[in-house]
């Protein structure tokens, strides 16, 4: 398997789209590209189970390493390992789904999925880079055409979203760039020329001090994309006034860029530091799920009420690598892969209902279930999985998070960990509150009456996400075995 | 030797022949139409492109007052490119322009004043070539004659111009007076960091900075980026600016590399200011012009960055830098110009809407707008990047914190103007632009040299390879 075919791809589907003549052509080329990036990651993901059951042990699978800028030792290195190849798949599953919900787009068609499939471009390069330069590289790609999708075709104050989004994000690029630099000249290897090579740099030892520097920039910078309080205020805005497909990316996949970097680049190449800060990672996380979870609640727009659980749900994926434990990274990655998948369904079942009603307004809605009994059950879905409900991926992470947590046998670090575990309570409430008044309970406008279900790519979009979600909530082995080996590894370091 | 002339001088001896034809045919009697002179003359510069690339060597003539190596042939050959882009940017303007032939000779001379200064090896051949190429600026900057402010912008162009040519002379002066040389492969065992030595050497640090306008010495830039018309500008922004970047780099790893703590503190703090104070400027200006203007000046404080970093590849990224700076910001002034010349129209508030009635430019525009900002995967990113990469070898990472957050600002105005192109509305919008041949071919070369400069890593690694540093 070479992984050049997944930056390939879908950069032929991204320019075949701009031959499209009208929708029709447009939208299938999209969904042809971006059933094929599917079939790739599901390509990726056996022949990777078949590499590691004939016993091959390497840290990295398919590797390919091409000089890139030789005089600054910048090699365009890719690879995969467990976690990669978990966010490969995830990311193909929300791409596909995306394009599916957007299939009714009107408005500048060609641009919007050329947009779309081009943000897939930069999800997976940064998954499967191995040179901190690419990885970076390929997490600034994708928040220019954020910003552009936003403001062109999203709704509300969108220019005020798109413009805070990218600024923040790009602060958060401007971080990891510090960040990176700090890294890079305090690496050496045997001939003393430094590296930007993650496995290298994983071998060498970087001074303590440095790493003291250099960690909060890292971690902070990839922090602002999965929400990392006290920056999260890009979330709710963002999320918010994006269309639906670039809501679904954004929650599904760009906030995971976040704590896939945490991971790989922060805490995995300079453990002294992230031992030191972990208390402080660990305190941040915890305010941003209660804090997430208790403004969920007040909120009325079923977009936000998306959007700051995402916030309290990514809350867990750091409090998971906060603490350290290889239980508890186990279970922030099963919770990036479970959050990915269930948000964007919260978020296509959202969009497919206020594409419809007009209105994301708790108030306004109601009774839903008997005219679209079947964006109703997907919007009950989501939310049984937002709140943990056994049988979803919901459950098995945060579960598992929790697990990991507890292992950590200081004080503060359980009540931490209690605290966490409480507002699963207050995420039951607003969740049940909202998908009840919604769904349930007489219709509130007589002209929803008239409104018609789900056309076949929206079942279908539904159906791939919904399939994901009950396929880790019921045999979550085999996300564990992908991902459990690589926590091992980064802890081991 | 007389070969050793042609092909060591090729560069200098071009443009003086294309200026010669271009005014024999002035002076003759054919009467030939603007259209045939501009074909003509962009045929000329694009033979004077392609001609740079071919039979080249290092030397040096007349004593040690002129040498050329294969760095400066390669910065020549940028300035060869981005003169040509500008000639074909310039069509839309010239085309009804009375005096097209005398634009063509005014920017061929000034061209040829910055080949003498990149490859003088003497402060004064250096100063004979940087007073050629500055002196027809000015009577460029005045070339929309009958606007007020253009005449304005000329003032104000030979006004600074003449006060750091004064300064640099100045500094040459005490230069020789306390080394009693001026070559620059003898300058360097002479110099001691005595006080008179540094004060001299401060003089010309600051008419060099005038040139590229650094803060404090930026003032004149943006009234005259407003005033003078817009391939000038271009010219102003990218050409001229690039040429002294390029004899800045050299002088200062070269001649002074022993008062080499003296300038990295300068370098250090003038790059903060030009950074932060181009930036905070920019955010507020309400003509696209003069925001590009106070971008160029952010530009310059990056530029700085790498240069501060004296090592090979402080030197490459700078040139690099230069290289993609030629390519971005003359897809912007292109856009720019051809709206301009079309309908007068130069606020960004004028841009509003943009997208709707000209999808094509506004795109263009968006483009070079984000690699402006330093936004993958065009090349303004790998051009920041190696930029403050080549700075970031000094271990100062306060410059690349500053640097980074710098980004962050000069985004937001990049893409307000973004917004304004794509998401506003606009009840009057800027009509649709036709565009000829010229431009269609000005833009193709900007783009794909946005595109492949930077994801095409032979580009830098041609540049790399071929800069020094200590």
């Amino acid at each position: 398997m070479n992984l050049y075919w997944l930056l390939i791809l879908p950069t032929i589907t991204a320019f075949a789209l701009l031959l499209g003549n009208n929708l029709k052509q447009v939208r299938m080329i999209a969904f042809g590209g971006a059933l094929l990036q599917m079939v790739l990651a599901f390509i990726l993901l056996f022949a990777f189970w078949q590499q590691r059951s004939a016993g091959n042990t390497a840290p990295m699978l398919f590797e390919n390493n091409l000089s890139w800028f030789a005089p600054l030792h910048i090699n365009f290195h890719t690879g995969v390992d467990g976690i990669s190849v978990a966010m490969i798949m995830l990311t193909s599953f929300v791409v596909l789904s995306a394009v599916l919900v957007s299939w009714k787009m009107d408005m500048q068609y060609k641009t919007f999925f050329f947009l779309l499939i081009f943000l897939s471009i930069g999800a997976y390069g940064f998954f499967m880079s191995l040179d901190v330069f690419t990885l970076f590289f390929f997490l600034e790609i994708a928040v220019i055409p954020k910003f552009m999708l936003i403001g062109v075709w999203g709704s509300g104050k969108k220019e005020y979203s798109a413009m805070k989004l990218a600024l923040m994000l790009m602060a958060g690029s401007a971080l990891v760039f510090v960040g990176l630099m700090g890294l890079y000249f305090n690496t050496a290897d045997t001939s003393g020329a430094h590296s930007f090579d993650l496995m290298q740099i994983a071998q060498m030892h970087i001074p303590v001090e440095a790493q003291m520097i250099f960690f909060p920039f890292a971690f902070v910078g990839f922090g602002i994309f999965t929400a990392l309080f006290p920056f999260h205020t890009w979330v709710p805005d963002g999320h918010s006034s994006a269309p639906t497909a670039a809501s679904m990316f954004l929650a599904g996949i760009s906030m995971k860029l976040g704590g896939y970097g945490c991971l790989r680049v922060a805490t995995f190449l300079m453990p002294d530091a992230a031992h030191a800060y972990s208390w402080i990672i660990i305190l941040l996380s915890t305010i941003a799920i209660i804090y997430g979870a208790f403004a969920t609640m007040m909120q009325k727009d079923l977009k936000y009420i998306n959007a700051y659980s995402s916030v309290s749900h990514c809350g867990f994926v750091l409090l998971g690598i906060g603490m350290l434990t290889e239980t508890s990274i186990t279970g922030a990655v099963m919770q990036m892969v479970s959050h990915g998948l269930m948000t964007a369904l919260f978020f296509a079942a959202i969009g497919m209902i206020y594409s419809r009603t007009h209105t994301r307004m708790v108030a306004q809605l109601g009774g839903l279930l008997k005219i679209m009994p079947f964006i109703s059950t997907v919007f009950v879905i989501a939310g049984l999985c937002s709140l943990g409900l056994p049988g979803f991926s919901g459950f098995v992470a945060e579960m598992t998070v929790f697990m990991g947590s507890w292992q950590n046998p200081d004080t503060l670090y359980r009540l931490a960990t209690i605290l966490a575990c409480a507002s699963i309570v207050v995420t039951a409430v607003y969740i049940l509150r909202a998908v009840g008044s919604t769904v349930m309970g007489p219709v509130t406008d007589e002209h929803y009456n008239a409104l018609t279900d789900a056309g076949w790519y929206e079942k279908l979009a539904a159906i791939i996400l919904i399939a994901g979600i009950v396929a880790i909530g019921i045999a979550p082995f085999w996300l564990n075995q992908l991902i459990a080996p690589v926590a091992a590894t980064i802890l081991k370091k | 030797m007389l070969n050793d002339f042609f092909i060591l001088m090729k560069f200098e001896l071009l443009p003086a022949v294309i200026f010669f034809v271009l005014l024999f045919i002035k002076v003759g009697t054919a009467e030939l139409s603007n259209a045939s002179i501009i074909r003509l003359a962009n045929i000329l510069l694009f033979i004077n492109l392609v001609a740079g690339f071919f039979y080249n060597k290092d030397g040096g003539m007349f004593g040690d007052m002129f040498h050329t190596n294969a760095l400066i042939v390669l910065q020549k050959s940028i300035l060869n490119l981005g003169i040509f882009i500008v000639s074909l940017q310039a069509e839309a303007w010239l085309r009804t322009h009375k005096h097209v032939i005398e634009f063509y000779l005014l920017l061929l001379s000034s061209l040829m004043g910055m080949f003498f200064m990149i490859s003088g090896a003497n402060l004064l051949m250096f100063y004979l070539g940087l007073e050629l190429a500055t002196i027809p600026l000015a009577a460029l900057a005045n070339f929309d004659l009958e606007k007020r402010k253009s005449s304005e912008a000329a003032m104000k162009l030979i006004m600074s111009s003449a006060f750091s040519s004064g300064l640099l002379l100045f500094g040459i002066s005490l230069m020789y007076g306390t080394t009693g040389t001026l070559g620059f492969a003898q300058l360097p065992a002479l110099l001691n960091g005595s006080n008179l030595q540094v004060f001299a050497f401060v003089l010309l640090f600051a008419g060099f900075a005038f040139k590229i306008s650094v803060v404090p010495f930026h003032l004149w830039t943006a009234d005259v980026y407003e005033g003078a018309p817009v391939p000038v500008t271009s010219f102003l922004s990218v050409v001229s600016k690039g040429a002294f970047i390029f004899v800045f780099a050299s002088v200062l790893y070269t001649v002074f590399k022993p008062l080499a703590d003296t300038w990295y503190h300068m370098l250090f703090l003038l790059s903060v200011l030009t950074m932060v104070i181009g930036n905070l400027f920019a955010l507020r200006q309400q003509n696209i012009k003069r925001m590009l203007a106070f971008s160029s000046i952010a530009q310059m404080g990056f530029i700085l960055i790498g240069i501060s970093g004296s090592s090979q590849a402080g030197t490459a990224s700078a040139v690099y830098f230069v290289l993609v700076y030629v390519f971005t910001n003359l897809a912007a002034f292109g856009v720019v110009a051809l709206v301009s010349a079309q309908t007068g129209k130069e606020d960004i508030t004028d841009y509003k809407g943009f997208h709707a009635t000209n999808p094509v430019l506004a795109w263009v525009l968006a483009i070079a707008l984000f690699s402006l900002a330093g936004v993958p995967p065009t090349a303004g990113f790998f051009g920041k990047f190696f930029l403050i990469m080549a700075g970031a070898a000094k271990q100062n990472y306060w410059l690349i914190t500053i640097a980074a957050l710098n980004m962050i600002v000069s985004l937001y105005y990049y893409l307000n103007l973004v917004k304004a192109l794509f998401m506003d509305a606009n009840a009057s919008p800027v009509p649709k632009i036709t565009f000829g041949v010229y431009a269609k071919l000005a833009i193709v070369i900007c783009i794909a040299g946005m595109v492949l400069s930077g994801l095409a890593s032979v580009v830098y690694e041609y540049i790399y390879n071929l800069s020094t540093g200590f």
